[in-house]
């Protein structure tokens, strides 16, 4: 027996002990368990060029994908609204992903409910469940807004949000002047920052365009403020915090139209908030009247820009600037619009990012990294990288598209760190294992799913992404503005000076080089 | 100060009133029969249960896929699950439930592995059998060492009318007869988790025992030899069972489905005993065994040294003197291991009350460890039980205990601030709300990532968190000192 009162031995350490061990081996009488060396030779395979082909010949088999569905985008947008519930109609099995998903990441609550359809709503509709759903929901919850998205379910068997929402109004659900913003979310189109993106438009298209018909559409007066839009971002209580915060050193009036900075990152002080923050209802009406709207992520916002843009907004669309060069566009862009200037401040802080890349760039130039995540995500890490003097090698989104693939061509070609790296739009991290395997890097950059990569591959996994589940409390942190660039440099340096610790750290072989100024 | 029995039952009774008098008429109505007040001399808990939930109330419930691949199948350890359908529901699922399982994952185990057909538009409207049988190929190419494939449906497939049942079939026929199980646990199937556990407990009997039952086992059968049903090795709770069974002499020739394997669940109808750990989700296949193969089966419980001797003797009853004696050499073995653990945690541990809400089992089956700590289960309800499991339940709780089935987060937010417990075990969509609170919580679906909390050496484990979480420093800094008053 292993087991100790004194120092309990879990999971990391008890099934090490021999009777464990044994026990294992024992087991495998009866698995009809493949051969250990057969096992070897086919994991060996896998590693081979050959591999690589057959597995990139695939067509219809997706495996370990970098993308969720539409309403997962959709519940990130609703939640970026003052005291607003998420209301997803269709099976009720999704929103316990959601949730589960995003508590995972933020260590938060996260409120959302399902309408809760089951077979017989399959075959007779679910309007019963929107107009119980939305009076429960309405009753029990206490919000400003429900916002409703759809789940694969509902959008197959083709329910009428618009018709629902009118009939659950006449019946009561909720009063007729109340809030019920609602999209098609299918699952089966996009990812999730597809239904991020519906979501968002149709929370605008609620206040601008006269709430679903029951009121005269908003008259544009232009006004002397901006719109931002953060898209959906794992780090979004860190980067929109950041925003907030060169936002107001500019002195730029601003609406964050989605701010989810406070609802997933409440206090621990004896009340749960189910509700905290967010874009207040009367500024998302009040937002129409904006010169411009920003978006931080172009492909999670295609439509929202359009529709701003049809309202007669100057729409700025980035992909996730990150670093120097990144940053400088935005506030420049920031500054154009507003006719504000970047203060002095902002121009130390720039100053420092700068210094730190000049003083810790020796350690980064010429590695070679992997990434993958969203679209805008990969490239503002893309150009982070050549800016550090890195390769960013193999780029993968399985949620990129062609169009994706040329804008980080370019980026590639742009710099003479881009030269042989590749972009790999709608593949998944088992193309990327093969990439791994065939072209090796020294780092991978991407969520946690990645650790599986660095567990077969053994490239170091950096950790920046969404959804980061096995490390704590990242998402406070921002990676947007020079504040932001600095902690992603600092991440990625902690992680190369680790492995060159462990590299050199065997007494007597290799503890040359265990030096202890880097 | 403690209050009376009268006092508790007055006051539980009006802690649901409360509750109830904020939904519309016709939803209270309905969540009333959900709600109640344990009395100590009837046969169930007095609530109904397995009912739909009600829309918009924030139910905790998932749905069928979870049941069937999160639950059932996803662990068995060497069969490829495609999680069939748009690549959602595979992804939040994707190696969130940590089935532990020794092998090579990618080359001949895949649990921890996403497997979809990330269902695009066009396969809504022309169907996804032709991508499928794509699949199978492709799987078969580049998982070669794979000993099986499930087909795992969500919504959609049950919607628009494909015949995943006839590309399972021919596609096993294409490969030598290869085992190939569609499953067809559709999300909006049934009213939570449950009914997916039984389709795929009918996907086992149809798709692998019905199917393969001419396979000859790979052992020389023995007197003693057991199943152990319905562990799913989460943390490692099925190994820190498995052990103890096998020290007291027994065989364990299958594990359900924790570290299983597709010969382990072929192997099980030469088991002489079937022992069911989790009824609520394998009790189907064990009653199929009973009268197909006529394997008797018993239900243990391996949470706690009190539940776990009486198990052990409970399964030792259906053998000889020779595992009789065994499993009292093991618990004698045990004993003073479980005393030290009692002995270091119980002071710190007594008279603290807790309330669950689990899914499965647990809500039952976990009251006895927490009873061998000196504490005490409040309330207690399942996500998805149904009224066999209200019934079990008696044997557990106490007099005057709040039950809650299918608890709505806004109730169980109420319930929690009225009765103030020390301690409560939930999930992770729970445990953020309560600790705002202030109140100590334990994941008691996940062991909050650690485990096992199964048999003896899980014991040890279980006090040592119940402890780090109820006496955790960081309860007492919840309130700024200069707003201490408040």
């Amino acid at each position: 027996m292993s087991q100790n009162p004194d120092k309990v031995l879990d999971h990391f350490t008890l099934f090490r002990s021999p009777e464990y061990v044994d026990m294992f081996e024992n087991k495998k009488a009866f698995e009809n368990a493949v051969p250990v060396a057969d096992v070897q030779s086919a994991a060996d395979w896998t590693k081979t060029r050959e591999y690589r082909e057959l597995n990139f010949a695939r067509e219809a088999l997706v495996v370990n994908p970098a993308k969720a569905c539409q309403p997962l985008g959709a519940v990130f947008a609703a939640l970026g609204f003052e005291g607003t519930l998420p209301f997803v109609h269709g099976s009720q099995g999704c929103v316990a992903y959601y949730r589960s998903h995003f508590s995972r990441h933020f260590k938060e609550p996260t409120s959302c409910v399902s309408s809760s359809m089951t077979e017989d709503a399959a075959v007779f509709g679910g309007l019963n469940n929107m107009v119980d759903g939305l009076a429960n929901a309405y009753n029990l919850y206490k919000p400003k807004m429900i916002a409703v998205s759809t789940t694969c379910m509902a959008e197959v068997i083709g329910d009428d949000l618009n018709a629902f929402i009118k009939t659950a109004k006449d019946k009561g659900s909720v009063p007729a002047e109340f809030d019920v913003p609602f999209t098609h979310t299918p699952a089966f189109v996009g990812s999730h920052v597809t239904g991020y993106d519906n979501t968002m438009r149709s929370i605008l298209e609620h206040f601008w365009d006269g709430k679903a018909g029951t009121e005269a559409p908003l008259v544009r007066e232009v006004r002397d403020s901006i719109n931002f839009i953060g898209g959906f971002d794992g780090y979004a209580v860190g980067n929109l915090r950041e925003i907030k915060r060169l936002f107001t050193l500019m002195g730029v009036p601003h609406t964050i139209l989605g701010d989810n900075s406070d609802v997933w990152d409440t206090p621990t002080d004896g009340r749960f908030r189910m509700y905290d923050g967010g874009t207040r209802l009367s500024d998302a009406a009040a937002a129409v009247h904006a010169k411009a709207t920003i978006s931080m992520q172009e492909f999670c916002t295609p439509k929202t820009l359009a529709y701003a843009a049809k309202k007669g907004h100057e729409v700025v669309a980035f992909n996730h600037p990150m670093g120097v060069a990144g940053t400088d566009r935005f506030l420049m862009e920031v500054a154009r619009l507003t006719g504000r200037a970047i203060p002095e401040e902002i121009t130390r802080e720039r100053g420092r990012l700068v210094d730190a890349i000049a003083d810790s760039s020796a350690h980064i130039h010429g590695k070679k990294f992997a990434l993958y995540g969203d679209p805008d995500l990969t490239l503002g890490l893309t150009g982070f990288l050549l800016e550090l003097g890195a390769e960013p090698v193999h780029i993968l989104a399985t949620n990129g598209t062609p169009e994706w693939q040329a804008r980080v061509q370019a980026l590639l070609d742009s710099s003479p760190f881009g030269r042989g790296c590749h972009a790999y739009p709608g593949r998944d991290l088992w193309h990327m294992r093969s990439l791994l395997f065939t072209e090796p890097v020294d780092f991978l950059i991407g969520n946690t799913y990645g650790k599986f990569l660095e567990r077969d591959t053994g490239t170091p996994l950096i950790r920046i992404g969404f959804p980061i589940f096995d490390r704590h409390h990242h998402h406070r942190y921002p990676l947007w503005g020079y504040q932001g660039a600095m902690n992603a440099l600092v991440k990625i340096l902690d992680k190369i000076f680790d492995v060159t610790d462990a590299d050199t750290m065997s007494p007597g072989k290799t503890d040359y080089s265990f030096d202890i100024i880097r | 100060m403690d209050l009376t029995l009268d006092e508790v039952k007055a006051r539980n009774a009006e802690v649901i009133s409360e509750a109830l008098s904020v939904y519309p008429e016709k939803t209270a109505k309905k969540r009333a029969k959900h709600l109640n007040v344990y009395e100590g001399d009837k046969p169930d808990c007095g609530v109904k249960s397995n009912i739909k939930s009600v829309p918009g109330v924030m139910t905790i419930r998932g749905c069928a896929y979870a049941g069937s691949k999160g639950v059932v199948w996803g662990p068995i350890k060497d069969m490829v699950h495609i999680s069939h359908g748009p690549v959602g529901c595979g992804q939040y699922s994707w190696a969130a439930r940590r089935n532990y399982y020794i092998g090579v994952t990618g080359v001949d185990t895949f649990v921890t592995m996403q497997f979809t057909s990330d269902f695009q538009e066009k396969d809504i409207v022309f169907g996804g059998d032709k991508k499928l049988d794509k699949i199978v190929d492709e799987i078969q190419r580049l998982f070669p060492l794979n000993h099986g494939i499930t087909i795992q449906s969500e919504c959609p497939i049950g919607l628009i009318g494909d015949d995943i049942e006839a590309v399972a079939k021919k596609k096993s026929k294409e490969y030598d007869g290869k085992t190939i199980v569609p499953v067809r646990c559709e999300g909006f199937r049934g009213v939570s988790q449950s009914l997916g556990h039984h389709i795929a407990n009918d996907a086992v009997r149809d798709w692998v025992f019905e199917k393969g039952s001419d396979k000859a086992p790979l052992f020389e059968s023995t007197p003693y030899d057991v199943a152990i049903i319905g562990d799913y090795n989460i943390g490692g709770d099925a190994w820190s069972s498995r052990i103890l069974l096998e020290e007291m002499g027994l065989r364990v020739i299958a594990q359900w489905s924790g570290d299983g394997s597709l010969a382990e669940l072929e192997n099980t109808p030469k088991a002489k005993l079937n022992i069911l750990h989790c009824y609520r989700s394998m009790n189907y296949i064990s009653r199929y065994m009973e009268e197909k193969f006529g394997i008797p089966w018993v239900e243990y419980n391996f949470f706690g040294p009190s539940k776990v001797a009486e198990s052990l003797r409970a399964i030792a009853s259906h053998f000889d003197d020779r595992i009789k004696e065994g499993a009292e050499r093991v618990i004698a073995k045990y004993k003073p291991l479980m005393d030290a653990v009692i002995a270091k945690y119980r002071p710190r541990l007594e008279g603290k009350k807790v309330m669950l809400y689990v899914g499965g089992l647990r809500p039952r089956h976990v009251i006895g460890a927490y009873e061998d700590l000196g504490m005490e289960v409040i309330g207690t309800g399942y996500e998805f039980g149904h009224n066999d499991d209200y019934q079990r339940t008696t044997h557990y709780v106490k007099d005057g205990t709040l039950i809650y089935d299918d608890v709505t987060g806004y109730e169980f937010e109420r319930f929690v601030d009225r009765l103030q417990p020390d301690l409560v075990g939930s999930g992770i969509k729970e445990k953020y709300v309560f600790q705002k609170m202030g109140v100590p919580f334990r994941q008691m679906h996940s062991w909050d990532y650690s485990g096992p909390y199964h048999g003896y050496d899980g014991f040890a484990i279980f006090a040592r968190d119940m402890d780090m979480a109820i006496n955790n420093p960081v309860w007492g800094l919840t309130k700024a000192p200069w707003n201490a008053g408040q």
